[in-house]
């Protein structure tokens, strides 16, 4: 159970990247594991790239080396394959299949189809997981559910220290009026995951 | 954390929360009485949750409108014996260095705490100075967090510390620090009601020469004290490898967690030392450790701070340890630490290998994803007929100077806003200096928060030598950078301290004897075009205040304005409102704009910036 875990979670600013993060952190406090998480703030959540790096285990510095990461968890195509600098051979890259292409696009800027983006992955060597999160928030009747969806998936990932059972129960605590609709989120996304994880052994 | 929670959370239990949170709690827990602030990344959020729970507390709270003025009131208050604090971001210490420099001379009764949030790499800043040198400068003891957990310890610990030796304190933390979060244990919130006394004594507290001679004698006597408490810290920590190293490493902040990491990664058995008040540093414990060590690395953030008083340490003992650190480029100056530095670092020093487990994906272009204006956001607007009014009235060379806040994000294409930029407040004065450096007319931009924090004052100046000099004040009621925190002229928000007053802006410039000043709404694009020509055109100080709330801060109080989009009927695909006006909420359909719904703010702005007129209101109850 204590084995150490690298995740880094990747999107743009407003997508819930923090909630998130601040959702698994607690998770594993209260699970009684040891959490270093790091943030950004300020400027750069204008519309601009927001990254967390969580280590969990035995770790004191809140930032992963590179080659390092044993999940990403990204809200966006692009934003996956620009961190992937974090990840090795294995590395379980978990990430919403919908781009949110950035401004510079309308000016000429090009946005590479994600299911490319994915191929690229998976040739890489890394086990890619490309999620339709918004397919699956309308199916658990959430619109609005895709972090949830996609905190789903990643907790499927093999090894993944924090316990289901202890991030639905956070859910519910966190959200009590929207907790139905959050944890049939977050059950559409493992359910999808573990599909794919269990086609890999 | 909520504020509340965190005001909340009980004894002995953990709580998983950011440096900046555990400050505020370590801070109640030491007795907190007074804190005054300005906003700044990444010390922003000690104010939120300080704001947020000033009504809970009896701790007076109040964002200041700068810092030098936040350091006087802290300073003041901890001279009549209230446990005080200020906190900002590294270049706010600039801005207070003139009070704090006297502050540490005259000393303190009430426990006083000075933070200072540095930013390597600078996440939010304009530079990455290393704030520890104000602790070398003024003489006064420093603490360095490394994590939430030392953030709230040093904090508590830092009033008693503060009383004893009669000394300011200062604990600078990173963004790193101030912005990571990790597990904290709670003590208890003890009940301060010290009344506040202030006992005249003027040979105390007035540095005129003939005291000041005298203080800065007995500042040097503190820093005696200081020295032994700094020997015998509670955070000064050495850390043995298992079998003994001939090699050592001495760290601090959040440099230390990187070293650990990295050791632990490569096995490497080497001993470690933290110092955690690196300020005096216990030169007997660097002495000591030096002797018991053949090599010793000297891994820090930033400056080379510590590495030069050990460097010094050495040669006033007379050892010849080997010392490598920045001054011998083993590390840069340059940016934060993370793994990879320290691994690669530890790894060619200690002659270990790592393995590397690297994948190569393909290279793909990535579009870049910059920070830029919000849909809504009223900068765009301004800047979109700024630029269109020096094109009209043939100054289109203009230079544009800037100021510290969101609108800074104007530097971008298409706006292209942004020519020149030193500090907060420096659009007045820059733009004074440059139109009589140019012999021609100069535009500045500054934000409402900015203009009281600092522009103000170059206003003053600007008047009394009468520049030629166009002032655009973007007032958008809030400081909306730093997360929305209510500023001088809109005090009335979310109910603000007990009765604060708002500042007209207008008012006070026309108080200055300023005759060009205005108002104008920063969505009418046509009023705005009429003023910012005369204002241009007008020789002398001018002064135009465009005015509408801060679209983000809006949406969250208010359901939207409005919703517009494109009559693709009418649209010719000629991308005007792509290449001028470039709202987050346009994409493109085909070869023809569209309005993205769920990110158009509903200002309409666009409307005007359509040369066919093909953008139109829809009506939401279709």
């Amino acid at each position: 159970m204590n084995k150490n875990f690298q995740l880094v979670i990747s999107g743009v600013g407003g997508q819930g990247i923090l909630t998130v993060a601040d959702i698994l952190g607690t998770s594993a406090i209260n699970e009684g594991i040891n959490v270093v998480m790091s943030e950004v703030h300020g400027m750069s959540q204008r519309g601009g790239v927001v990254i967390s790096e969580m280590k969990i285990g035995d770790f004191l510095s809140p930032l992963i080396a590179d080659s390092s990461a044993d999940a990403i968890l990204s809200f966006e195509p692009v934003e996956a394959y620009r961190i992937l600098n974090k990840a090795r051979r294995n590395t379980f890259v978990v990430f919403n299949l919908k781009p949110t292409p950035p401004p510079g696009t309308l000016a000429g800027d090009s946005y590479p189809d994600p299911a490319v983006l994915l191929e690229y992955m998976k040739r890489a060597g890394v086990n890619a997981i490309g999620v339709p999160a918004l397919e699956l928030a309308c199916k658990a009747d959430n619109l609005r559910g895709e972090n949830m969806v996609m905190l789903g998936a990643l907790s499927a990932v093999p090894n993944f220290p924090v316990s289901s059972a202890a991030l639905e129960s956070l859910i519910a605590a966190k959200f009590p009026k929207a907790k139905k609709n959050n944890i049939a989120a977050f059950n559409e996304g493992r359910i999808f995951a573990e599909s794919y994880v269990n086609n890999l052994q | 954390m909520k504020p509340d929670a965190l005001l909340a959370g009980v004894s002995d239990k953990k709580y998983f929360i950011l440096g900046n949170e555990a400050i505020v709690r370590g801070a109640l827990e030491g007795g907190l009485q007074l804190a005054a602030t300005y906003p700044g990344t990444p010390s922003s959020e000690i104010g939120d949750i300080l704001y947020a729970l000033s009504e809970k507390t009896n701790v007076y709270f109040e964002f200041s409108n700068n810092e030098k003025v936040a350091m006087e009131i802290a300073a003041s208050a901890a001279a009549c014996g209230l446990r005080s604090m200020t906190f900002m971001k590294h270049v706010g210490m600039n801005v207070a260095a003139d009070p704090f420099m006297t502050a540490v001379y005259i000393g303190t009764e009430g426990g006083f705490v000075i933070i200072a949030a540095d930013d390597p790499s600078m996440h939010s800043s304009q530079n990455e100075q290393d704030s520890r040198y104000y602790a070398r400068l003024s003489g006064i003891p420093m603490l360095e967090p490394s994590n939430s957990e030392e953030a709230y310890l040093m904090t508590k610990s830092a009033f008693e510390l503060s009383e004893r030796l009669k000394l300011p304190i200062l604990l600078r933390t990173t963004t790193r620090v101030a912005h990571s979060r990790s597990a904290v244990k709670f003590g208890e919130i003890p009940l301060n009601d010290r009344k506040a006394e202030f006992i005249k004594n003027p040979s105390k507290w007035v540095a005129i020469p003939a005291n000041a001679v005298r203080m800065h004698k007995e500042l040097l006597e503190k820093r005696e004290k200081a020295l032994e408490l700094s020997e015998n810290s509670e955070f000064l920590k050495i850390f043995y490898a298992s079998a003994g190293s001939q090699k050592g490493i001495i760290s601090s902040g959040c440099a230390f967690n990187y070293v650990v990491d990295a050791a632990r990664e490569l096995k490497a058995d080497v001993d470690i030392m933290k110092i955690g008040m690196t300020s005096p540093l216990p030169e007997k414990a660097i002495a000591d450790f030096l002797k018991a060590h053949d090599e010793v690395l000297i891994a820090e953030e930033l400056e080379p701070y510590i590495e030069e008083a050990v460097r010094v340490v050495a040669q006033k003992v007379g050892l010849n340890t080997v010392i490598h650190g920045k001054l011998d480029g083993y590390f840069s100056v340059l940016y934060e630490y993370n793994p990879d530095i320290l691994i690669s670092a530890l790894s060619s020093w200690l002659g270990l290998k790592l393995e590397a487990n690297k994948v190569f994906p393909e290279k793909v272009d990535l579009p870049p994803r910059p920070p830029v204006l919000c849909p809504g956001c009223s900068h765009r607007s301004v800047y979109y007929a700024v630029k269109k009014a020096l094109r009209k009235v043939g100054m289109k060379d203009a230079v544009c100077l800037s100021d510290i806040g969101c609108y800074t994000l104007g530097i971008a294409p298409p706006l292209s806003a942004a020519d020149y930029l030193l500090c907060m407040g420096s659009s007045v004065g820059t733009g004074c200096g440059m139109s009589k450096a140019l012999g021609r007319k100069t535009v500045g931009f500054t934000g409402d928060s900015t203009f009281f924090h600092s522009s103000l004052s170059g206003l003053i100046n600007a008047r009394h030598n009468d520049h030629d000099f166009l002032l655009v004040v973007l007032d958008n009621h809030i400081t909306a950078m730093t997360g929305h925190q209510p500023n001088p002229g809109n005090s009335g928000r979310l109910g603000c301290v007990r009765n604060a007053k708002s500042i007209d802006i207008k008012k006070a410039v026309e108080g200055l004897g300023i005759e060009f000043v205005k108002e104008v709404d920063a969505y009418d694009l046509d009023a705005m075009a009429a003023i910012f020509n005369e204002a241009l055109l007008f020789k002398g100080v001018s002064v135009v205040i465009a005015k509408r709330p801060c679209a983000l801060d809006y949406s969250r109080f208010h359901a939207k304005p409005g919703l517009f989009r494109v009559n693709r009927e009418k649209c010719t695909g000629c991308g005007v409102c792509l290449k001028t006006y470039a709202c987050p909420a346009f994409y493109k359909d085909g070869d023809k704009t569209a309005i993205d719904p769920s990110l158009c703010f509903g200002c309409g702005v666009c409307v005007s910036v359509c040369p066919v007129k093909s953008i139109e209101a829809v009506n939401i109850h279709e």
